[in-house]
């Protein structure tokens, strides 16, 4: 099904590969966040928001109708201050790739509670699936290794995943997965609340007993 | 002589990186207000992008044990890491140059449509005695940027200005809460020259 005009325009980028990738995004954002305790949630611009969200409107999830490139650094302000407390972030790659150089200042810092996964359709799903530089060589895990995060991998078979599980929950921060995912228009479903002073007031009743 | 600066190669360089002992006391000074707000208001994290005119602040935040210094690679990371901050209940300040207010204006949005408290403290560039014709249009900018972004803007073009200048930023960011940003005049800070 290669399109020789549109691989053309995108260089090096694969089109084919992500149509393939055996694991969905619902399922394992579902399972990221099956009996996530006292976790603190951050979901990135777009469809991760959907996808935490068809979970549950949780109050200690922050999800970003904006901020594009902001996801992961939230997570390691939010990280720092509650240390006793463990982070995950649940982002795309369009937003990571935003906000690269936001993985390098983790890196600097190395919050032990923080983890990063990157759900990683190498679309831009928003906005008509474009291919993001995901869809080439770029191996982000290497980059999250090379900025310095404790452990970095990539995901890409059931088993797999299933193995990274613990880890996403339990592993010394800070930590980085990739989990390729297939390209597909799962829709919005649920939606969270639009307006950002509920949800930062409903995160901070949860987490501290009062907004 | 102008042309010959840059020329010159390593003259540029080597007058960058001048030790802060150049710089005059009563710079010290204005440090000292800020500092003192920063811990009257229990300032945790300090996220910055470096810029000459706030190296003795940094110097002295990272002296002080309960500030976490965050540096950056580029200001719009302090707007979101400080909504994380808040979120987890600690009070941070954004540090950065003129230039990077440009950098930071999509995610203002998260600090407005949030309304999470945001205190930036920005030294000016391009505003009073630029030698560098390329820092003019930001510098010319920024309070404008930072008007339409909906931030409360004050601006500091005296030293004996700062305390209580930074003190009534921080107080409207942090009851408000609000977002606010402090300009600090290149009157203040002293127009860069590279030692011309």
């Amino acid at each position: 099904m290669a399109d020789t005009t549109d691989d053309a325009m995108n260089g090096t980028l694969d089109r084919n590969r992500a149509a393939a990738y055996p694991l969905h995004r619902r399922e394992v954002v579902a399972a990221l966040l099956a009996d996530r305790g006292d976790m603190l949630v951050v979901a990135g611009l777009g469809a991760p928001v959907w996808d935490c969200t068809a979970v549950a409107d949780h109050p200690l999830n922050f999800p970003l109708w904006g901020a594009m490139g902001g996801a992961a650094v939230l997570g390691l302000g939010l990280a720092m201050a509650q240390p006793g407390r463990r982070v995950l972030v649940i982002t795309g790659d369009g937003e990571m790739l935003m906000g690269l150089g936001g993985l390098t200042t983790i890196g600097v810092q190395k919050p032990e509670n923080l983890a990063i996964v990157v759900c990683d359709n190498e679309r831009y799903g928003e906005t008509g699936m474009q291919l993001t530089h995901t869809a080439g060589s770029l191996d982000l895990p290497a980059v999250a290794r090379a900025a310095g995060f404790a452990s970095a991998a990539g995901v890409r078979s059931d088993n797999e995943f299933k193995a990274a599980l613990p880890a996403i929950r339990q592993a010394q921060g800070p930590a980085f997965w990739s989990i390729k995912i297939r390209a597909e228009d799962t829709g919005i479903g649920a939606m969270p609340p639009k307006d950002g002073v509920t949800l930062k007031d409903r995160f901070r009743a949860a987490l501290l007993g009062t907004a | 002589m102008r042309a010959g600066k840059w020329g010159a190669g390593a003259m540029a360089p080597v007058q960058l990186m001048e030790p802060m002992e150049a710089m005059e006391p009563m710079e010290i000074d204005w440090t000292d207000a800020i500092f003192a707000v920063l811990r009257d208001w229990q300032v945790r994290q300090v996220a910055y992008v470096p810029d000459a005119g706030h190296s003795e602040l940094i110097r002295r935040c990272d002296g002080a044990d309960d500030m976490r210094l965050v540096p950056l690679t580029t200001e719009e990371e302090g707007i979101a890491l400080l909504a994380g901050a808040w979120l987890g209940d600690q009070r941070g300040v954004l540090l950065m140059q003129s230039s990077g207010v440009g950098n930071c204006i999509n995610m203002l949005s998260l600090a407005r449509v949030c309304r999470f408290p945001l205190l930036s403290l920005v030294t000016m560039r391009g505003q009073w005695g630029e030698f560098n014709p390329w820092q003019v249009p930001m510098g010319q900018l920024t309070p404008k940027v930072l008007e339409a972004a909906d931030n409360l803007v004050f601006a500091v073009d005296a030293p004996d200005q700062m305390g209580q200048t930074v003190a009534a930023a921080a107080r409207m960011v942090f009851e408000g809460p609000a977002q606010a940003a402090v300009l600090i005049g290149q009157s203040v800070i002293g127009a860069k020259s590279f030692g011309k």
